[in-house]
């Protein structure tokens, strides 16, 4: 399997050859990203966001395409599989290290596969409950998971799906199981959420602040180390008194493995303009997210990120037993 | 009145020039995605859904919702035509349009269902604009045991769906259920009958499904069996459209009742138009005088459908506008749409963006009149397409198909799906199975299994869950009375036959 790998490696290195003579004026023609989503939702805004401002920056059109389907497992898939001339990327999020344990196979490795341009954003999650759920602080939602243990109903909106992670990171974090109701998408588990047939539910800010805020999903804390400016009044888990309960969907451009040097950097310093672009800042404030900053937008950060979560997620996805595949 | 107020604000938004203009463009290409096969809602807004980030959120939210609700109008004209769904949700309207179609009635086919899906989006729409928060509050109350319930009436009273044989009949809404446990389980994520493709692991997409099954099957029987000049022309004049009398007498009702249908699986998430116009069609085969007629050009069967399908896809916003949650991909889109333009989706909605809101609304009003405007004109210009010659209209509408299956995820194994689904539909119809049961059980089955696993897992395994909460125990109450109708009807009519059989076996049919 390696070898036939490294050889295809090789043929594509050697069929793409002519066009590297020209790394130094790219980009020449317009460039597709693949989002491995459907259109519309958070991933693809995200991308959407940040390939206008991107196509700005390097003259040239980027065309946003969609790949969806096992998790965004295919969308990578493809573009593992693509001429790695530059004109064809992928964003993806936190699913790119996920995958490496929940499918058991895969038509790509997130390690070899792909080089790395940058980190985009991470987005922050929050533990929601039902409106009527008795429970006010984080504290009170831990204290009712332990009393109640399985008789608590943790709505997902799949598996592998980052409410899925965060749930898991959760009971391992108060180290007690709750019963886990997998939903197909996040609109009818908020749905069953806000109508009172579960009772909690961690997923992306992008899904959740609306509800949040008209009050009709209780929030109790967010799952990063600040608090979110849209959610002013939701305590970090920090805050909250839990460890160990951080967990951000993190999104990251990557190209196929070949791509040359000059060009991925020419890719990477080109996200850092998008990244600091004041349409790019206001509409991510409102998907309850910031840019990465500069320093995190380069191919270093990512592949970094890329290894550290793969590390991460293993054992929890290994010891919680599920796979996609 | 506050209403008039605001639909005040809602008119004077709708109505001005860029809007009305992006309104008309998104009935005009819903229209025309609606009448290609293959080509679905879905992926028609998702390639234009990049338009979206030049445009005002209002203008953008009424583009492409024009797309939506039009693509039901235009969805009917292949259904009666060719017997081929432009959409999923109008696949039972072929049962009755395409016999009709044959008879030469197309253009009071095409007329008539224009009339009930205006119909079906006025009551729709009224639904929206005076009821939309209490509906959705009350929506909220239906957890994963009252779906449940909902499905199984749904599948009782569906089982009279198609003619013929009850065991085909009941063979294929098996074969529908199977193929509607192929991919991931969502509760475990084992893989079931996937087969090794990763593509699988995601499930049977509908459209390659219906594409395959009535499409490329009936494409494959139309080659078989062309006869140059089978569409007389006389059928196609404008005098042809005219419904009799008996037609606008028995139309009537089945709107209403479509209507009503349609409404009500509209607000439901999860639920839709397709749901809705089988419901509708099931519904009114088993309120007539006379069921056989249905399958052989009743204008029943396709006046409660296409009502329904559009009562749903008007109120199918009510979720999405008064809860911000998209009760379908498709609805997802348009709320993408508006997060693009930083505007959070949800329960402020309607008081911190009313323009917004109420200029939707009001859009949909003209949508709909527009789109009465632009099909009965176009009826006639519709029928002639049956004047192509096959050998030019089929490969067309198989390039639809392709094209269609293949935008959805940009996948070629969805093309490949249909070509499959076209050969087993072609036997099928060699060996006389019908294929809409095999639909019902394809769009029925997961739900029902999804949402039985879900009641169990909430329930912790009680099976009373079922009778114990109060809306589900009705609608199981209801399906139980179905049944012992359906039993006892067919008892009382087997007695009958029997009595009118006894004196003069001979002479009784």
């Amino acid at each position: 399997m390696k070898t036939l790998a490294a050889s295809l490696t090789l043929a594509t290195a050697l069929a793409v050859m002519p066009q590297m003579a020209g790394a130094q004026d790219y980009p020449t023609q317009p460039i597709t990203i693949v989002v491995p989503f459907t259109a519309g939702g958070p991933t693809d805004t995200v991308t959407r966001l940040v390939a206008q401002a991107m196509s700005a920056d390097l003259g040239q059109q980027i065309v946003v395409e969609n790949v969806g389907g096992a998790g965004g497992t295919l969308g990578a898939g493809r573009v593992a599989q693509a001429q790695p001339d530059g004109y064809t990327l992928l964003l993806h999020h936190i699913g790119m290290a996920t995958s490496a344990t929940l499918y058991r196979e895969l038509p790509f490795n997130a390690l070899e596969d792909f080089e790395y341009v940058g980190l985009v954003t991470e987005v922050p999650m929050v533990m929601v409950g039902r409106p009527d759920l008795e429970a006010e602080t984080l504290e009170d939602v831990i204290n009712f998971v332990r009393e109640g243990g399985e008789d608590v109903m943790y709505a997902n909106a799949g598996i592998g799906a980052a409410s899925h992670l965060c749930g898991l990171l959760f009971m391992e974090a108060i180290d007690t199981q709750m019963t886990t109701i997998p939903y197909q998408g996040t609109g009818p588990a908020v749905t069953d959420l806000m109508g009172g047939q579960v009772d909690l539910m961690c997923d992306q800010t992008t899904n959740t602040t609306p509800q949040i805020n008209e009050g009709s999903i209780k929030a109790f804390a967010v799952t990063v180390p600040e608090r979110v400016e849209s959610l002013p009044d939701v305590p970090t888990g920090a805050e909250a008194g839990i460890d160990g309960f951080e967990v951000s969907i993190w999104h990251g451009v990557y190209a196929p493995k070949g791509t040359p040097e000059e060009i991925v950097q020419r890719l990477s310093q080109s996200l850092q303009v998008a990244l600091a672009d004041e349409t790019v800042i206001a509409r991510f404030g409102d998907l309850g997210t910031v840019p990465s900053p500069a320093e995190d937008a380069t191919p270093e950060a990512l592949q970094a990120k890329v290894q550290s979560e793969i590390d991460l997620w293993r054992p929890i996805i290994e010891a919680a037993g599920v796979y996609a595949n | 009145m506050d209403i008039f107020s605001n639909i005040a604000i809602g008119l004077e938004t709708a109505l001005s020039w860029n809007n009305l203009f992006y309104c008309f463009l998104g009935v005009f290409l819903g229209t025309l995605v609606g009448v290609i096969p293959g080509i679905g809602v879905l992926s028609a807004i998702s390639m234009l859904f990049p338009i979206t980030f030049y445009l005002d959120p209002t203008t953008a939210l009424i583009m492409l919702a024009g797309i939506w609700y039009g693509t039901s109008y235009g969805g009917n004209t292949a259904s009666i035509l060719l017997n081929i769904p432009g959409t999923p949700a109008n696949a039972v309207t072929c049962l009755d349009g395409y016999p009709m179609a044959r008879q030469g009635r197309g253009g009071v086919a095409l007329l008539m269902t224009t009339v009930a899906s205006f119909t079906g989006s006025t009551i729709g729409i009224l639904l929206l604009m005076l009821f939309a928060p209490t509906i959705a509050k009350y929506a909220l109350s239906f957890g994963s045991a009252e779906y449940f319930a909902l499905m199984v009436l749904g599948l009782v009273a569906a089982s009279t769906i198609s003619d013929g044989s009850a065991v085909k009949g009941l063979a294929m809404v098996v074969l529908g259920i199977m193929f509607g446990t192929v991919g991931a389980d969502i509760y475990t994520g084992t893989p079931r009958f996937s087969f090794g493709v990763l593509e699988l692991t995601d499930a049977i997409s509908l459209i390659a499904l219906a594409m395959g099954i009535f499409g490329v099957a009936e494409v494959i029987a139309s080659v078989r069996n062309v006869h140059p000049g089978d569409i007389d022309r006389e059928s196609v004049t404008f005098r042809a459209m005219k419904p009799t009398k008996d037609d606008m007498r028995r139309s009537w009702f089945p709107m209403l009742r479509g209507s009503s249908i349609g409404a009500f699986f509209g607000t439901l998430p999860g639920t839709g138009p397709s749901v809705a116009a089988f419901m509708a069609y099931a519904m009114e085969k088993r309120v007539a005088r006379e069921p056989k007629r249905f399958g052989k050009g009743a204008i029943e069967g396709i006046m409660a459908p296409e009502s329904a399908n559009n009562s749903a896809d008007q109120t199918s916003f009510i979720p999405t506008l008064s809860l911000g949650i998209p009760g379908s991909p498709t609805m997802a889109l348009m709320l993408g749409a508006l997060m693009i333009h930083g505007i959070a989706p949800g329960p402020s909605l309607m008081t911190d963006q009313p323009s917004l809101f109420w200029g939707l609304i009001m859009s949909f009003w003209i949508g709909n009149v527009l789109l009465v405007i632009l099909n009965v004109p176009l009826i006639g210009v519709w029928v002639r397409l049956l004047m192509i010659p096959y050998h030019l209209l089929f490969p067309a509408v198989l390039m639809f198909i392709c094209i269609g299956t293949y935008s959805v995820n940009n996948s070629s194994f969805e093309v490949w799906l249909v070509v499959f689904f076209g050969f087993l539909g072609y036997s099928m119809r060699i060996f006389d199975f019908p294929a809409a049961p095999l639909l019902l059980g394809f769009v029925l089955g997961p739900m029902m299994e999804e949402h039985f696993r879900r009641a169990m897992l909430l329930s912790r395994g009680n099976f009373s869950t079922f009778i114990d909460r109060p809306i589900s125990a009705v609608v199981m109450a209801l399906t139980a009375m179905l049944l012992v109708w359906g039993v006892w009807s067919a008892l009382k009519q087997r007695k009958r036959s029997r009595a009118n059989l006894a004196p003069d076996p001979a002479g009784a049919s």
